[in-house]
């Protein structure tokens, strides 16, 4: 059996009695990468040497889990929208594909210290742009489950390599679902926290005020482990929260009894496969013979969130995009001119979908539109804040499907963008109000993967945690999926 | 004279002296070797974020507060968005609807008459790199020391009314900036740049003429010219019956024209919106309170207190505080039971001269306040005379030594010893029997010429009211 697959509890014990070390496991983890990624397709830098070397490293000190932490040794990928020092960052995009950040990222220097080992950046749709992964810049990214259905997006790179044991955890970012609904695609836990708790320096910003850095795991354990790691205040980041860090680790009792949870109807309702349906009603009815009480409630203002989310978000993408101009990294493609230069290095350098959403965001931002359109945006989304605030005074988490649908084929959506946007209504109100969620895998439908969403208070992770992890321990785990036939 | 009134408002970016710049740790000092105060931050590398520097803030608010704005209490950050090379991000983080600052005013005093200017607001924003271009290898070089250094940008109201009063504002502004210590302002290393709208309508009109914009104007004297040259082009064109093109224009020192740099269709559309990387900026009492309380006596009350306190002419008070250094000069000079007339007349007449025909600032010359505030004390004391101490002024600038010292070492001690100086006296009278005759004939500029001969004797160091006296009693007036 895969190392990448014993629990952590046991990769402590079996690094303590020194029966495994951390050169053990990255070499796992390169051997893995080389049997399946020809397929999976998951990454788009494997860093074999900085990996080894970090191993060695650690390799010489007794028990790195007492020196390092409980993440010590664990072969993790990096959603390539994180800047690696001296590691290309290209955010899956042509335009930087050459380029090599001179600094870390406040997640990746935690990671670092906290002992996680980098194995390498993972594919991702163009700018987290997209839910699919079929917008990478370079390839798609392949479900480990089947590999002609997409692994969700936009951390689908980081969400397959660990469905597919490539890693023993990822980091990913979520902007309207990003974490949630790969990790819901491709079977394993993904965490988006709340807005302000982990550290966005040396993110690559998409939409500034809904990204948020969080962890795609096998487990909701492991899931608490690296929250426990990345998150906290950065002086670097204005919008990180001076919040006390709780243990989130002692959070995880297995009892949810008397918790107050919400089913909001426009998300069991029309739109969603009755096979996801089915799957989400069966955890639901799960957690209350856990003893939750369940209540039916609404979130009137949701229908809205979609079209507010695509007005914001390329909003603020437009401008945060603006920087990648040929002058001083990345591609730069010549012209007669300073204007023909940006426009061959962005005409060439961007994919289509990133084109129309900085269009659509220019447009959004024009004079004359601001109003109608971002501010609007803006209106709709302090509603649906609201919508949440009045169930959380009265709920302790909603819960619902994270998605729709399962993961559907490579190519499906490929012609209707606007189809896969209104897949992202379940995850992207979240992102809008700021909160955190978790998806739990909770069943299979056509075979393939269903998300459990469990939305939390803002700064309540703990909760949520303790929800998503009663659930997966009265709850069948998933098999192994068979990579189109790898033996595993 | 004309038939037209001139409509002039000024954008002035004023940058702040702080240490590091707006957005991150880099240093802000003037003049190193290009792109050596850099970092991922001010460079706009993928994924770095803000972090607004305090000290920034505590100057813009202390600038606002000294023009008089009204300070919000709540402001925030917005993206100004253009790609130009030297804009890193393709934005500049400044600020659109929540100001630092608004409805200030200051005042100014053009051929002796007062007006008061109103400010539009004061807002804080951070400056772009600059650009070199190289024409010979037909190539542009960009130096990002300067992006991220923070600035503030003053906004006039339309107030003004002629070039010379938009000279007298901006210089106004220079003042305060100084006396507050936000600022080098100094307009030749960039640290203060102005940009100037002007119109011009019939006398008597309410509504405003279309207006151009000048920008590149480098110097007070650009500015004046500039508005000078734009006023009289408005004018022309106005009086050929013809309409003013709303457009953006570049002064052109040296051929001293304006040229178009681009009209109103070319105008960018910068489509602001509020800056998600940063968190509103929330100034409560006890902030404005603590800003209130560091700002030093203005200008004006300097300038009051000098005509109220010293008996200081208009002239003499407008000059000594026209430049915080000078009139920190002066008040030095005052300390020691020196009189203020006396250091007032040192400071602006052989000061300023010497200043002037040197090139030099005040605080760039050898001597002190202390030195010119002992060499008068000298005079009070009657140990030299006024001629004397010129001499001691120009050796002290010279060299740098105390003026008691010189005096010492030059045997410069003026002679106030009567029998001494009688001697000197006498032999005078005997020698010049024509001029003692004028004098007994009332003829009282002789007396001067005896004077003279007396001073010419003892190489300038009598006492010349000593020896003025001591010829009386000799001729027995």
């Amino acid at each position: 059996m895969s190392l990448l697959r014993l629990p952590l509890k046991e990769i402590h014990n079996r690094l303590a009695k020194r029966e495994l070390s951390a050169t053990d496991l990255v070499e796992e983890s390169l051997a893995r990468i080389a049997a399946v990624d020809g397929k999976v397709r998951a990454f788009l830098t494997v860093d074999e040497e900085g990996a080894r070397e970090h191993a060695k490293r650690l390799d010489q000190v007794d028990n790195p889990v007492a020196s390092f932490g409980p993440l010590a040794a664990l072969p993790a990928g990096i959603k390539d929208n994180i800047c690696t020092e001296g590691i290309k960052t290209t955010c899956a995009s042509k335009l930087l594909a050459n380029y090599q950040p001179i600094y870390s990222a406040t997640v990746v220097e935690k990671l670092a210290k906290a002992g996680a080992i980098t194995i390498g950046k993972t594919n991702m749709d163009e700018f987290a742009m997209g839910s699919s992964s079929e917008n990478s810049g370079f390839y798609p990214v392949h479900n480990p489950w089947d590999l002609t259905r997409v692994p969700g997006g936009s951390s689908g790179g980081s969400a397959a390599a660990v469905a597919a044991e490539e890693v023993y955890f990822a980091l990913g970012s979520d902007t309207g679902g990003s974490i949630r609904q790969p990790a819901s695609f491709c079977g394993i836990v993904g965490l988006k926290p709340t807005y302000g708790l982990v550290s966005r320096y040396g993110l690559v910003a998409f939409a500034s005020s809904l990204d948020q850095i969080g962890p795609l795991t096998k487990s909701v354990e492991d899931a608490a482990y690296v929250l426990q790691a990345i998150a906290g205040h950065d002086p670097q980041d204005s919008t990180s929260a001076n919040v006390e860090i709780p243990d989130y680790l002692s959070q995880l009792t297995g009892d949810i009894r008397g918790l107050r949870i919400a089913v909001p109807r426009e998300m069991m309702g029309e739109g969603i496969e009755p096979g996801v349906c089915e799957q989400v009603q069966k955890a639901i009815n799960q957690l209350e013979k856990l003893g939750a009480i369940i209540e039916e409630v609404s979130l009137p203002h949701i229908e809205y969130a979609v079209a507010a989310y695509y007005l914001l978000s390329p909003a603020e993408a437009s401008s945060n995009l603006a920087r990648f101009d040929g002058v001083r990294y990345g591609v730069r493609k010549e012209g007669e001119n300073l204007i023909d230069l940006y426009m061959e290095t962005r005409s060439q350098g961007f994919g289509d979908e990133v084109k129309s959403r900085i269009m659509l965001g220019t447009y959004a931002l024009s004079s004359g539109y601001y109003d109608a359109y971002y501010l609007k945006a803006q209106k709709v989304r302090t509603l649906i804040r609201q919508d949440f605030e009045r169930l959380f005074a009265k709920y302790d988490v909603i819960v619902g499907p994270t998605t729709p649908c399962v993961a559907y084929k490579i190519g499906e959506n490929a012609d209707s963008p606007l189809t896969m946007y209104l897949k992202d209504i379940l995850t992207i109100p979240v992102n809008l109000a700021g909160l955190p969620a978790i998806s739990v895998p909770c069943g299979l439908s056509e075979g393939m993967p269903v998300g459990l969403q469990v939305i939390g208070k803002a700064f309540d992770e703990s909760t949520v945690l303790r929800v998503a992890h009663a659930f997966e321990q009265v709850t069948e785990r998933l098999p192994q999926p068979q990579i189109g036939g790898i033996r595993v | 004279m004309s038939k037209y009134e001139t409509v002039i408002g000024l954008e002035v970016h004023v940058e702040l002296a702080t240490n590091t710049k707006i957005f991150c740790g880099c240093s802000t000092e003037f003049g190193a070797p290009p792109n050596t105060h850099t970092c991922p931050i001010c460079l706009g590398h993928p994924g770095v974020l803000p972090v607004l520097n305090r000290q920034a803030v505590n100057y813009a608010i202390k600038a606002a507060m000294a023009l008089n704005c009204q300070i919000a209490d709540e402001s925030k950050f917005d993206r100004k968005n253009y790609f130009y090379p030297d804009l890193p991000k393709a934005y500049q983080i400044s600020q659109f609807d929540k100001p630092i600052g608004e409805h200030g005013w200051i005042e100014i005093e053009v051929d002796g008459e007062k007006k008061r200017i109103g400010i539009t607001r004061v807002h804080l924003e951070e400056d772009a790199g600059k650009l070199t271009h190289d024409e010979y290898d037909d190539t542009s070089l960009v130096d990002f020391n300067r992006v991220g250094v923070p600035l503030i940008e003053i906004v006039s109201e339309p107030d003004l009314r002629s070039p010379q009063e938009a000279k007298a504002y901006l210089e106004k502004l220079r003042t305060i900036m100084q006396y507050i210590g936000v600022s080098d302002v100094k307009m030749e290393e960039g640290s203060l740049r102005c940009d100037a709208n002007i119109s011009l309508r019939p006398v008597g009109a309410t509504r405003f003429g279309v207006k151009t914009e000048l920008k590149n104007l480098n110097s007070f004297r650009n500015v004046e010219r500039a508005l000078e040259f734009e006023q009289q082009r408005h004018a022309e064109v106005l009086d050929r019956g013809e309409e003013i093109e709303q457009q953006t224009l570049r002064w052109l020192e040296n051929e001293n024209r304006t040229k178009l740099m681009r009209s109103k269709e070319e105008a960018h559309d910068y489509r602001y919106f509020p800056d998600p990387d940063l968190v509103k900026v929330y100034i409560d009492e006890a902030w404005k309170e603590e800003i209130r309380s560091s700002i030093p006596e203005l200008p004006d009350e300097r300038k009051a207190r000098y005509i109220a306190e010293y008996g200081l002419s208009n002239y003499d008070a407008s000059i000594l505080t026209a430049s915080k250094k000078t009139a920190d000069f002066f008040e030095q000079t005052t300390s020691k039971n020196v009189d203020p007339k006396l250091a007032a007349n040192w400071i602006t007449s052989e000061l300023m001269g010497y200043l002037n025909s040197e090139g030099l600032e005040i605080d760039q010359i050898k001597m002190t306040p202390d030195h010119l505030g002992e060499m008068i004390s000298l005079i009070q004391k009657g140990t030299i005379s006024t001629k004397l101490a010129k001499k001691v002024f120009k050796e002290v600038l010279d060299t740098g030594k105390g003026p008691q010292q010189i005096v010492e070492e030059k045997g410069w001690v003026q002679i106030s010893d009567e029998g001494q100086l009688k001697e000197e006296v006498i032999k005078v009278l005997a020698n010049n029997p024509k001029s003692v005759e004028d004098v007994k004939n009332g003829k009282n500029r002789a007396i001067g010429f005896l004077v003279g001969q007396v001073m010419k004797a003892t190489k300038g160091k009598a006492n010349p009211q000593l020896v003025n006296k001591l010829i009386r009693e000799q001729i027995n007036l």
